[in-house]
Order: C-alpha cells, then structure tokens, then sequence
C-alpha cells in the first residue's frame, strides 16, 4: 500500500462494509456522503499531473456525490419523517458476509481479466466489489431511501471503474454521467417524498397493488 | 446541421413548453408540440432524399439502421402529437405543461439515440428518456401511477447503470486499438483487435441493462405496471419509440461483437432471452384481463422477436430490422386505440366491457384489425417480418426454435384474441347510441394502421435499401 | 517446542502479569476523567485484589469440584496464552509451528472452564450469562483466526513467535493496509473478548444485561481474586497481542522492547476508556453484527494480500 490512491481506495471499501452493516438510515447516508468525499479525491490522487479536468471533476463529484445528494436523502428523511432503522430482507450478518464474498469476488474477477495498463491495480476490484455491493443493498433492503442509496453506491462503483478510462471518455460525457446521477436520484427523491404522502410509509414493500 | 437542428428542436420546444409559465390553456403549447413533431418529421424525411451527413465530430451520424429507428420515432411522435390535441381535450386531469414538455423531451433524448454514433452518448440519451418519461407515467399522480412510476424508475436506472458500466467495459476492450473511442465507425474497423475477454463482458452488460429498457424477460416487471398506467399515448410512444431505440443500443453492440467473430458467443444468449421473452409473454397473454397490460406483454412479446432475430442471423437481421418498423407502428396504433377505449369507458380493463363496435364503431374495428395486426396474420406487415423471422430459424437448422416459436405464438394469438374479442363483440352493456368519435382521436390510429398494412404489401425501394443496409451491418443480409 | 529460551523473555512475562490488574484501571480511570468525574485510583485493582485474598471463601452446597477449579484453570490457560507471545520482540519462552491454534485453544479452554464454573452453580443467572458468553465467543473466535490467518500471510510464520515477533516489522512497509485492518479487527475483538463496551458495560451490576460479571456472581474470596486477576490479565494479553500486532520491536534494545509493550498496553487500556465514554452498549442482537463486521475488515485484510 504505497500510494494515497490505494489508501482512498481500500477506504472506499471499508464505506461498502459500513452501509451494509449499519442498522441506522443515516449512518447508511453519512458512508455514501464519505464514499462521495473519497470518489471525489481519487482523480486528483490518480492524476499524473493535474490539469484543469481532472480539478473539474474532482471538484464536481465532491459537490455532487458528498454534498448535494446525501445532504437531500437527509432532507427527504426529515421531511418524510422516516424511521431510523433500516430494515433489511436480509440479516446484517448476511449482508456484511455477503459484502466480504462481493470483494473476495472482485478482486478474483479482476486477477482474471486482462486489465490493459491501469495507474492502480486495486482500482479495477474495488471498482467491481462496490459495485456488486451497490446491487446488494439495492435488492435486501427494503425501504425507498436505503435502496436508492444502494442506486448510488452502485453508480460510485461504475465512476470508480470509469476512472480507468479518463483518457478515452471525454469530459463532456463526464458531466453528462453526474448530471445523469443526479437528476435521476433526485426525481427518485421526489417520488419517494410523493411516496410517503400517498402511503405514510417509505417502505416500498406496499407497493405492490399492481401484479398479475 | 440537419441533424443537430433534428434534436435541438424538440430540446428547445422542451425547454420553452416547460420553463414558460401560462396560466392559460394549453392551446399554445399543444401548437408547439404539433409544430415541433412536423417539422422534426420534415427534416427526418429530407435525410432519406440526402443522407450520409454527421455532425459533432462524427458523434452523429445517420446510418441507416439508425435512420430507420429515427423515421419510426419520428413518425410516431408525429401522429401521437396529433393525438395529443384530442386527448388532452377529454383527459381528466388535463395535461399541461409538465405533459406537453415531457412528451418533447422525450423527442429529443429519443433522437438524440437514434443519431448518436458514439456509445456513449447514446447512453446519455437513453438515460434521459428515463426521466423525461417518467413524469408523464406520474400523469394521474395517483397512487396506482405512483407504484408504477417507482418501479419503473428503479428497474430502468438499475438497467441503465449497468449498460454504462458495460459502456466501460467496451472502452477497455478498445485500449490500445487506433480509432477515436466508443465511436461506432472506428469500432466496426478495428473490431478484430478488441479485447475478446473485455469485449464480452461488455455485451453482457449491455444486454441486460438495455434489455432491461426494452423490457425483455426477465427484466420486464416494470413494463406491465407502466404501459398500464401511464396515459395510452404515452404507452404507445414507449411501447413503439422509447423499445425500439433500445433495442438500437442492443443492436449497436451485436453490429461490434458480430464483426470481432464472437458470434458463436452471442447468438446463443440472443436466441435465449428471445425465447424466454416469447414464453413469458405467452404465460401472462393469457388469462390476461386488462387491455393496456396485454399490450405490454405484447410488448414484451415483440422485443422477444426482435432478439431472436438478431441471433439467428442471416435472413433473420433483416427481418428483425422489419420488425422493428412493423411493431413500432402497430404497438402505437393499439396503444392509441386502447387510449380511445379508456377515454370512453373510464378503463381498460376488459371485464364489463362489451361490444365496442357498437359503442366505439371507429376505434372498435381499429382495434380488432389491431389485433390480427399484432399477432402476426397476413396481409400486415408483421405477418411478413414474423414470417421472415420463422424461415431464418428453419433456414438456420434451428427447428427447435422454429417450433416453439411457433406454438407460442399461436398461444399468445389465442389469449389477445380472447381478450380482445370479447371487449369489442357481444351485447354492450348500455343501450347508449353509438358515440361519435374525435377526428384528432382516429387520424393517427388509422395513419398507423393504413402504414402497418402498407407495409405488408409493398415495401418501397428506398426503404428496402435501407432494410438491406441495416441488416447487413447487423452480420445479415436481405432475403 | 525449543529447549533454549532467553531468560530475560521471561522477565518480560513476569513483567506483565505484575502490571496485569492496573490495565483495567487505566481504562477506568480514562473514562471517569473523560466523563467529568475523579474516578477509582488506577491501583484500585490490587487492592481488591489483596483484600479479596484475606476473605473467606463460600460455596453453595450444589456447586462442585468443577466450579471450584474455574477460576484456576482461567488463569492458568491465560498464562500459558501468554507464553506464547514474544514480548521482547525476539522470542517467545514457548513456541512452535503452529502455536497461533494453541494459543487460541489456550483462551477457549480458559473461557470453557470460566463458563463450566458458572453452569454448575445451577443459577439461571449464571446460566444466561454462560450462553451470552458462548455466543459471543462463537463469533469472536473465527475472527481471531481470520486475523491471525492474515498475519501469517503477512509474515510467513506459522508462529506467533514469527508472526507478530521480528517479522512483523518487514511486512509493516509492505502490507500496511492489511495490518491496520487486521489492528483493527483485533481492537474489536479485545473489546467482545473483555466484556467491554460496547459489547458489555463491566460498570453495570444488573444481571439481565451483563454478560461476564454475572458468570460469576457467586465466587468469593480467593476464588473471586482469581477471576478479577483471569480478566484483568485476558484484557492485558489482548492488549499485549495488539501492541506486538502494531509495534515492530526487534529493533528495539532488549530492555526497552518490554518496557515499549507495557506502554503500548497502557495506551490501548486508555483508549479503551476513550471508546466506553464514547459509545454506549449495544443491544446484545447487535454484538454479533460488530464482531463480523470486525471479520469482514480481517478477510479483507486477506484477499489484499492474497492479491
């Protein structure tokens, strides 16, 4: 563990853990907001030299992923007045086993394919683990709000793999990709605050009026 | 420049109609979306006189698998704008500005896909008609419309996000390749040099995660919820504009793995969610007992066939890119009809609703030609995409995939015939006299259907060209 | 098991079980201070300690041998436990290939004896607070061998005496994010291991939430000295294992490296108390939550370095 790139890295990890072992909604926030913090540092830490990009999207992932959305999933908490806990399908042992498999998994997968030339060779697993972690919390928690922080832990671990083609994707798509992020998590809140004045509840297992 | 005015102008129409407050009714911004709707139509009609131009670097581009896509939205929009003016009339609530202004944004983000030769930007663009569709499902904002709205986002971001992530996955698999980046072109040239391994994976992620927009199965959950509550418009736009360029972003990835020779690796998982889409439409066709969710599974149905095309390969890539055209014009005929229905009978679903003829003559006979239009009978144009679908299977020594194609769809016929028999004939339940119908409510439905039957008697020679070209490009040829 | 053992690491183990019963002060201390108060000296341990000796003991007529021998064989086990660590940096008086598993083993007979003894006094009380005990060790002991698992991947000594001994300060500059996860991890499991917050309050005296002190709710004189001296001297072992885990002394003069252990337990004693004034007790459906969660940070530790 040499550089700091690793070091924000494998904290990026311990964030995953944290999310799938709280019992707290906002503990969950506050780790996605530290993920943010950390997804924002890495450009800076990876870059070789630092351009008016690589400052740019660093800045702008700080403000986005750190700031802005977490500061709103705790507004949509207060506003909807949701209950602390989490309520997960799946036990918190379960999950935090499961998430240790998810990075067991990811860095197997990654040793296995050809990774072309990368700065940092934990980026690509970690990448992939958050992922995967993301899709976890996504599908075993069962309120509106964990899972759209599970949505944005999801997205972190597709920007953290994205990272290894700042070259190739332009800085307009970059913008793009956040912006994307945002407006979607952001209708979600919304939804989610129409969710709760319709049902009195942001547990998303009540909606379920439509099936075959 | 063309092309760039193609989407600026619905984008700005969007803008306008969204940021300018009116109290007043929505006349002026119904004009916009109809001005809007022809004028895009017109500039998409003028590239077929004189295609071949790209704009942005090569970023936009019209081929001629896109141009398809682009003419079938294009021309859906157009005939849902018209509709527009009759529906917003009779709906409850009326539609305003957030309505008039989602409908032109999804023109623009729809184009925006359908013209794109970088893959990442069409990413960008399907991901923008997630959110400008979403609102106009949320129409009603009512509890029903709500459920389906959450659904609908949380499946199709999920989707989304992994088809970016395949987006990745596929530049990776480019590094070290000359050629600018994700641009579709340089793909294509250097396809043999991809990383086989990366490239792989990228198409497994851009399956599921565009699939997941197209609403293959098993990732289709989403779809019955929203095409039955959304307005049928709405439905329409989606089940015919929004799956077909989707289906554009699967196609894109095929064009690419299908010229690096990883065919033997593709066609089989094509031809499998093909199959399983089929079956799974199939099982909920029948025993179905409301109008607009048969129409998604239906949906579901088509974008099955779509695939399955794509991986028999051969006569099949062209009878895929047929389908396309087919069941987008006929998936918008239904769904306007289906809106109709709504509009007088306050439901879709088919219980209590009896002899349509009767009550609705116009929209009542559109729907049951609608019907053997769907389904694939002769003389529609589907009959002749399904047909060429069928032979590429027997053609390609897949009988087995022949035959239970086949019975599904034999089955699938025979649960929508039920469905929609039994609302159109019988007794109506009121003696009320038949009910004249909107002029602005029949045009478009009959504009469709008089093209869907077109096309399965003529195909003109431009268009077969352009079937031709596209097919080609997809690792097939024309019959 | 070698026959030649330097001397002076015996010193250094002699050393630790004097300053054992002060540990629990220091943490005591910290956390009086920290929450405004005076607090119980730091040597209050040993005064417990010697009046308990001069009192009488009293058995119940049920209890047997087994409860009698409980707190014998908790310290003993610990002790032996103690052998094993080579405090001087160098060497440890006892070692051999593989001793990480005896040493675990040495602290699960000691917790077997601990909880034999408090089964056989029949109580109820005795009894939960033996299955609460159980439970939590069940969990706490996978994650002491996924540390230990990755502290031999570190180093590539099957032996303690290798593993946190004069190998462990190569593989600090090599493998400095597994071993802080693996520090961390160990932290965890000192605080589930000695019934500390926010596993157990040791301040409370309610039998309903107390998980170690009620095991032994009815020894008394010596045999509760035993005890007292058993938990003082796991939490100091645990700390000792922590400070040879963190601190790399085999470059340290043979005289400074025990002196540098006792002031490494004192300051995790302290931070200890830090954690008990800051945090409060978990529900006890929680606990096994943290300590796998202090596994996963240990099996992450390892797939970095398997890597």
């Amino acid at each position: 563990m040499q550089t700091t790139a690793e070091l924000l890295l494998l904290l990026v990890v311990l964030t995953d853990l944290a999310v799938l072992g709280s019992s707290r909604l906002r503990t969950c926030i506050r780790a996605v907001a530290a993920q943010g913090l950390l997804l924002g540092l890495l450009p800076v830490a990876l870059a070789s030299r630092y351009t008016v990009h690589v400052v740019a999207l660093s800045a702008g992932t700080v403000v986005v992923k750190a700031v802005v959305l977490p500061l709103f999933l705790l507004w949509a908490i207060r506003e909807a007045a949701v209950r602390r806990e989490v309520e997960p399908l799946v036990g918190y042992i379960a999950s935090l086993l499961l998430g240790a498999a998810a990075v067991a998994a990811g860095f197997a997968i990654a040793t296995r394919l050809p990774v072309p030339d990368v700065a940092e060779p934990v980026l690509v697993p970690v990448a992939l683990a958050t992922v995967m972690i993301g899709l976890i919390v996504l599908t075993t928690r069962r309120k509106a709000l964990t899972q759209v922080v599970g949505y944005l832990m999801l997205e972190n671990g597709i920007y953290l793999f994205g990272l290894t083609q700042t070259e190739s994707v332009p800085f307009l798509l970059e913008v793009g990709v956040l912006l994307d992020i945002f407006a979607g998590v952001f209708i979600m809140g919304i939804v989610v605050f129409h969710i709760n004045r319709e049902f009195d509840s942001l547990d998303s297992s009540h909606l379920t009026e439509l099936r075959d | 420049m063309r092309l760039i005015v193609l989407w600026l102008v619905p984008a700005i129409a969007a803008l306008a109609t969204g940021l300018v407050p009116s109290p007043r009714v929505t006349r002026w911004r119904v004009a916009v979306l109809v001005g809007a709707a022809a004028l895009h139509l017109g500039v998409t009609v003028s590239l077929w006189s004189s295609p071949g131009e790209s704009a942005l670097n090569g970023w936009l581009g019209d081929d001629p698998l896109g141009l398809l896509v682009l003419t079938l939205v294009s021309t859906l929009f157009f005939v849902a704008a018209t509709y527009t003016v009759g529906y917003l009339r009779r709906a409850t609530p009326r539609g305003g500005r957030v309505f008039v202004s989602g409908l032109l944004g999804f023109l623009a983000a729809t184009t925006l896909v359908a013209l794109s030769q970088h893959l990442a930007l069409l990413w960008v663009g399907l991901e923008a008609t997630t959110f400008t569709v979403a609102p106009l499902i949320f129409h009603r904002h009512d509890r029903r419309s709500l459920e389906a709205v959450w659904k609908y986002l949380v499946i199709s971001s999920v989707g989304i996000a992994l088809a970016l992530l395949g987006i990745f996955f596929l530049a990776t698999a480019q590094h070290g390749v000359p050629g600018n980046p994700l641009i579709l072109g340089d793909l294509l040239a250097h396809a043999g040099e991809l990383q086989p391994m990366w490239l792989r994976a990228a198409f497994l992620f851009l399956l599921v995660g565009f699939g997941t927009k197209m609403g293959l199965a098993p990732m289709h959950t989403w779809k019955p919820d929203t095409y039955g509550e959304a307005p049928a418009l709405v439905g329409g736009l989606m089940a015919g504009g929004l799956t077909s360029c989707a289906f554009l972003g699967v196609a894109r990835i095929t064009e690419v793995t299908m010229r690096a020779g990883l065919g033997p690796f593709v066609q089989p998982l094509l031809i499998a969610f093909g199959l399983v889409s089929l079956a799974t439409a199939a099982v909920f066709i029948l025993g179905q007992g409301d109008l607009k969710r048969l129409l998604a599974y239906s949906s579901v149905e088509h974008m099955g066939l779509l695939v399955l095309g794509l991986g028999l390969g051969g006569v099949g890539a062209y009878g895929t890119v047929l389908h396309l055209i087919n069941n987008g014009l006929a998936k918008g005929w239904l769904f306007l009809v289906a809106g109709n229905v709504v509009l007088a009978t306050g439901t879709s679903a088919a219980s209590g609703t009896r002899g349509l003829i009767r009550t609705l003559p116009a929209s009542g006979i559109l729907l049951v030609m609608g019907l053997f239009a769907v389904t694939g009978s002769p003389p529609f144009g589907p009959f002749l995409s399904e047909f060429t679908i069928l032979r590429a299977a027997v053609g390609g020594g897949h009988v087995w995939v022949a035959a239970i194609m086949l019975f599904l769809l034999a089955a699938i016929f025979v649960g929508m015939a039920v469905l929609v028999l039994g609302m159109a004939l019988g007794e109506p339940a009121t003696d009320a006299p038949a009910e004249r119908e909107s002029a602005w409510l029949l045009a478009g439905p009959i504009a469709l259907a008089g093209l869907v039957l077109l096309l399965g008697l003529y195909i003109p020679a431009p268009l077969q060209r352009a079937l031709a070209h596209a097919a080609t490009a997809l690792g097939g040829g024309a019959p | 098991m070698t026959g030649h053992t330097d001397w002076r690491a015996l010193v250094a183990v002699a050393m630790v079980l004097l300053i054992a019963p002060a540990i629990p002060g220091i943490a005591t201390k910290t956390k009086s201070v920290l929450t405004g108060r005076r607090g119980a000296p730091v040597l209050q341990g040993y005064r417990d300690l010697a009046k308990l000796v001069r009192k009488g003991r009293v058995y119940s007529d049920v209890s047997t041998w087994v409860f009698r021998a409980g707190p014998v064989v908790v310290v003993a086990s610990l002790v032996l436990a103690l052998l094993m660590l080579p405090l001087d940096g160098r060497s440890a008086p006892l070692h051999f290939a593989g001793d990480v598993v005896a040493f675990a083993g040495a602290l699960a007979l000691g917790r077997f004896a601990l909880v034999l003894s408090g089964l056989d006094t029949g109580s109820s009380f005795e009894g939960m607070g033996a299955s609460r005990e159980v439970t939590i060790a069940s969990f706490a002991e996978p994650v002491l061998f996924l540390c230990f698992a990755a502290l031999v991947l570190a180093t590539g000594h099957l032996s303690l005496n290798g593993a946190v001994g004069p190998a462990i300060g190569a593989a600090w500059p090599r493998d400095t994010a597994s071993l802080v996860l693996v520090a961390l991890a160990l932290f965890v499991l000192l605080l589930a291991e000695n019934a500390r917050v926010p596993v157990d309050d040791p301040a409370t005296h309610l039998e309903l939430t107390m998980v170690h002190e009620v095991i032994v709710l009815d020894h008394s004189g010596p045999d509760l000295a035993l005890v007292l001296y058993g938990s003082a001297l796991k939490l100091t072992l645990f700390a000792a294992l922590l400070v040879c885990v963190v601190v790399p002394r085999a470059a340290l003069r043979a005289w400074t490296a025990p002196v540098a252990v006792a002031a490494g337990v004192a300051v995790v004693a302290v931070l200890v108390g830090v954690v008990e004034s800051a945090m409060a007790r978990l529900r006890l459906t929680r606990v096994p939550q943290l300590i796998v969660g202090a596994g996963a940070l240990a099996l992450f530790g390892i797939i970095l370095l398997l890597r």
